[in-house]
């Protein structure tokens, strides 16, 4: 098949990123394809790093040989030189054999490469900062990787789902899927869907709709939004992870406490509103009746101002949560 | 791609250029947006975030200084939005900061204070979170206070561009730390860059401000006072005179006006190194196996020779530099002229530089047991000391300085910018191997700001192959090229600082290219005013070679010196509550 008609098939389906940025997948292919260079890189993100998100091992374990055909058909359609397959150090150790398997069979040019820090690695251009061996930090954009990624080639980053779902496309298989990465239900585990269902359908069709008062995360487990059961008519977004939590037995500062470790651990420090900003806030949340207008200021801030996409989608679980849900107004 | 469109600032309409940033644009026009990580000589790394602007259109804000403008771009500086996210920044920024404004080298022109107050930042909504950190001390140069650090990393970079690579990136998050590396291999030059490009005033020379009255409470003693060429056109810059003012009268007056007894001018200092190093170009051109010789009067450079390339030892020039040959002729010559004891005297330098405060205790420059310099102040610490005794530079009556030890070719002045040392060298060698007084003055080949200049020189019929470094991180290419090619240069100078010693580390700050540009042509104006414009020409050179360095053997041991390798030693980290 042509690259033009590859393109056209993915644009076709309304194939979107599943890295969580959830840009068309084919538009991005056809930016890497249109830049004029000697080189140019495809890397396979499969670094998952947010809490309760498990649908990349879910694809590592189940669909090896559709995951590699994805990653050969964007080779061959963007013509990279090298692919790079990047996973989750515990990934690594679990899939790599089996994957260099498959890689040595139809010998093509992929490389397993483990990752090396946490969470922010699953940001494109730290991933590309992470390959190329350096300070794990997110780059200034301009230039986007699909113009200068790694080794300032036109690089192009697609994660391992987005990659799945292309050979899927490709092979007429394709009714618009997606994962969903549930937990706190009754059911827990990753579904393959549609994803035009609303969230509250993906809920009752795997069993997972509490007999209980709850709310939900949806995105990922750290930066996913918080919904109400009234607004669970919305489908799913970002990495696809629905959380459930009883809402008489989730104390929301608790919850926030859990996020904010999470960000401490994986904030890089380059900036200063998300540095200064996560540290701030995990000061305030320890305190016995932090004042809730820092609080606000703080995630207000950092949503504006931060330099990555980390720390500026780093606000909205916070906002939401005080917002639909409150947090200190509750005696628990 | 040159031409130029409009595009529109606070719904103003300006004339812009492809190529330009927002920033620069609004720099150019005069209006204000604040900025800290920003640095003109540096990357651009968006890592401060406070100069944030709304462009038109656009979902996100953007950092003015990274963002390229574009025909018809509309741009906002200063919206209430903007106005709020800089005050909650600045209230973070501010907090990570200890404050010591009384002893800071930013003093009355702190950005970061100046911020906090135009944006009504209210820093007593979090402690201050680094006050536990510590405070280095590099040798006799520089003091590093981390307790002060915003993490903007403009000092790692710059420290990296110098080629020394010193000031390293540890931790992650808010735990981020610049440190000073504990590797063998890497040690710090005292260049004093770092300094002067630190937003947030963590790095000052040793003694910048505790320590400035020093020179005033020599009881018994002879305070002498002498000031380094490249102080002259900078000094104002302290106190409002418009760039590359020559203060040369004032200074001197200002220096008396604290008591001291006399004021002598380094670019006398300079003279006798022209003339020595001349004589020993000359020697060597006798045996190429010897060349190139290379420069040695800066010695940020000398200690990344004698610590990173040891093996270049022998082709450093062995005549000490400027001041050091001054110190040491005003307490011998000197001395003996005025009956006094050397041991009396007490020699202070201003100088443009920290590493020079290093320099004055490398033992071997004892003269006859004596430190030829006592004292360094920095040109900051000279404005330091002015301010605090209120010497109005603006009032004081211009003053020459004090004979014999004032008088000075204008050679001597240029030495303060890169290629000075050359373009005075290459004056009097010429003269001396075509013995006639007066040749060619002007060799403006070796000036400007580029980092390594080349040119070839006809001496005599034969041609002299001159390089000239102009900031040290453009030395390692050289030296390595060198070591490959030995026939690459004859003749090179080396200065650490970027523009030379107008762009040292013991300058005032801010700095910027556009700054040492005119601190630079400051000097070549001075030198073109000179009647006497070469080392040999200099009547009070003539006459000190006359009456007292007329033996070889005194001559050496007043104006040489030698090198030896030198090794990393431990970490100086100063206790809590010494500093
Ligand atoms: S003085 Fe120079 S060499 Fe030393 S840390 Fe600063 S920039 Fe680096
Ligand atoms: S010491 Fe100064 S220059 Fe270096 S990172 Fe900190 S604030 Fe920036
Ligand atoms: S160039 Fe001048 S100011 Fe800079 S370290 Fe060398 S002597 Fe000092
Ligand atoms: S000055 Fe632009 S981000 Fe720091």
């Amino acid at each position: 098949m042509s690259p033009e008609k590859v393109i056209q098939k993915i644009k076709k389906a309304g194939l979107k990123g599943r890295g969580g940025a959830e840009f068309p997948t084919a538009l991005k292919w056809e930016m890497v394809r249109k830049v004029k260079a000697e080189k140019k890189y495809l890397i396979a993100n499969g670094s998952e790093g947010e809490p309760k998100v498990f649908k990349d091992e879910f694809i590592l374990k189940t669909h090896p040989f559709e995951l590699i055909e994805g990653i050969k058909i964007a080779q061959e359609t963007i013509k990279a030189a090298k692919a790079y397959l990047y996973l989750r150090k515990d990934f690594f150790q679990k899939y790599k054999k089996k994957l260099e398997k498959i890689i040595k069979e139809k010998n093509l040019p992929i490389i397993i490469f483990k990752k090396q820090g946490g969470y922010l690695c699953g940001e494109e251009t730290t991933l590309v900062e992470s390959l190329e061996g350096r300070r794990l930090e997110p780059r200034s954009r301009p230039p986007y990787p699909s113009e200068k990624g790694l080794w300032d080639c036109p690089t192009l980053i697609n994660n391992v789902e987005t990659l799945y779902y292309v050979s899927r496309i490709i092979n007429n298989n394709y009714q618009g899927e997606r994962l969903y990465s549930i937990s706190g239900g009754d059911h827990p585990g990753v579904y393959e869907l549609s994803a035009d269902l609303s969230l509250k359908q993906v809920l009752k069709k795997t069993g997972n709709w509490p007999n209980f008062k709850f709310f939900v995360q949806v995105g990922g487990g750290a930066s996913g939004e918080i919904l109400l059961t009234r607004e669970l008519n919305q489908t799913g977004s970002g990495l696809g992870a629905i959380i459930i939590y009883p809402e008489d037995k989730t104390n929301p500062v608790s919850l926030m406490k859990k996020w904010i470790d999470f960000f401490i651990q994986e904030n890089c420090g380059k900036c200063s509103p998300c540095r200064e900003g996560v540290y701030r806030l995990k000061e305030l949340l320890s305190q016995k009746n932090p004042d809730q207008e820092i609080i606000k200021d703080l995630l207000f801030l950092l949503e504006k101002s931060s330099f990555c996409p980390f720390g500026k989608a780093m606000a909205q679980p916070f906002s939401s949560l005080i917002k639909k849900v409150g947090i200190f107004n509750k005696n628990k | 791609m040159l031409q130029s469109f409009y595009i529109k600032i606070n719904k103003k309409r300006f004339k812009a250029r492809f190529s330009e940033t927002i920033l620069e644009v609004a720099q150019r026009n005069n209006i204000f947006i604040p900025t800290l990580c920003y640095h003109s000589d540096l990357k651009v790394k968006e890592n401060c975030r406070i100069c944030l602007v709304k462009i038109k259109g656009e979902k996100e804000l953007k950092t003015s200084c990274s963002v390229k403008v574009k025909p018809g771009m509309e741009i906002f500086t200063d919206t209430p939005e903007i106005k709020k996210l800089r005050k909650l920044n600045l209230e973070l920024i501010f907090t990570q900061h200890s404050q010591e404004c009384h002893d800071c080298v930013w003093f009355s022109r702190c950005q970061l204070l100046d911020l906090t107050k135009k944006y009504q930042a209210d820093t007593s909504r979090f402690s201050n979170r680094k006050e536990k950190r510590p405070v280095y001390k590099f040798d006799s140069a520089l003091i590093y206070d981390s307790k002060k650090c915003i993490d903007c990393r403009n000092c790692v970079e710059v420290c990296q561009n110098q080629g020394v690579g010193f000031l390293e990136l540890k931790g992650q998050g808010a735990d981020i730390r610049v440190v000073p590396s504990e590797d063998k291999n890497k040690d710090c030059v005292y260049c004093g860059q770092c300094l002067i490009h630190c937003p947030a005033g963590s790095f000052e020379g040793v003694g910048e401000f505790e320590e400035v009255e020093t020179p005033l409470k020599q009881k018994g003693k002879k305070v002498i006072f002498q000031f380094a060429p490249a102080v002259r056109t900078s000094l104002g810059e302290e106190f409002g005179f418009p760039l590359r003012t020559p203060l040369t009268g004032k200074l001197i007056a200002g220096i008396k006006s604290l008591g001291v007894d006399k004021v002598f001018d380094v670019s006398l200092g300079a003279d006798f190194t022209t003339m020595e190093e001349a004589k020993e170009l000359i020697t060597k051109l006798e045996d190429k196996r010897k060349l190139p010789l290379m420069t040695s009067c800066c010695p940020a450079w000398v200690k990344y020779i004698e610590f990173y390339y040891p093996e270049f030892i022998p082709y450093l020039t062995s005549v000490r530099s400027p001041h050091i040959i001054l110190g040491g002729l005003i307490k011998t010559y000197w001395a003996q002229r005025e009956k006094i004891n050397p041991q009396d005297i007490f020699v202070v330098s201003v100088m443009p530089c920290v590493a020079k405060k290093y320099e004055i205790t490398r033992p071997e420059l004892k003269i006859k047991g004596l430190k030829p310099v006592d004292y360094v102040l920095t040109t900051r610490g000279l404005a330091q000391l002015f301010r605090k005794y209120k010497v109005d530079l603006n009032k004081i009556k211009p003053l020459q300085a004090d004979h014999p030890l004032g008088y000075h070719s204008g050679a001597g002045i240029i030495y303060g910018a890169t290629g000075g040392v050359m373009e005075s060298a290459l004056r009097t060698t010429q003269a001396m191997l075509n013995e006639k007084e007066i040749s060619k003055i002007e060799f403006k080949k070796v000036r400007g700001m580029k980092g390594v200049k080349r040119a070839l020189v006809k001496i005599k019929g034969k041609s002299l192959k001159i390089g000239v470094v102009n900031g040290l991180g453009f030395a390692k290419e050289i030296l390595e090229k060198l070591k490959e090619n030995p026939d690459l240069f004859d003749y090179l100078e080396v200065m650490a600082c970027p523009g030379g010693c107008i762009g040292g580390g013991g300058q005032p700050i801010p700095t910027s290219k556009k700054i040492r540009n005119k601190r630079a042509q400051g000097l070549y104006q001075l030198d073109k005013k000179r009647t006497i414009r070469t080392a040999h020409q200099n009547p009070v050179i003539k006459e000190v070679y006359r009456d007292f360095l007329k033996n070889k053997k005194t001559a050496h041991y007043l104006c040489h010196t030698h090198y030896s390798r030198k090794f990393k030693k431990g970490l100086n980290i100063l206790p809590p509550g010494q500093y």
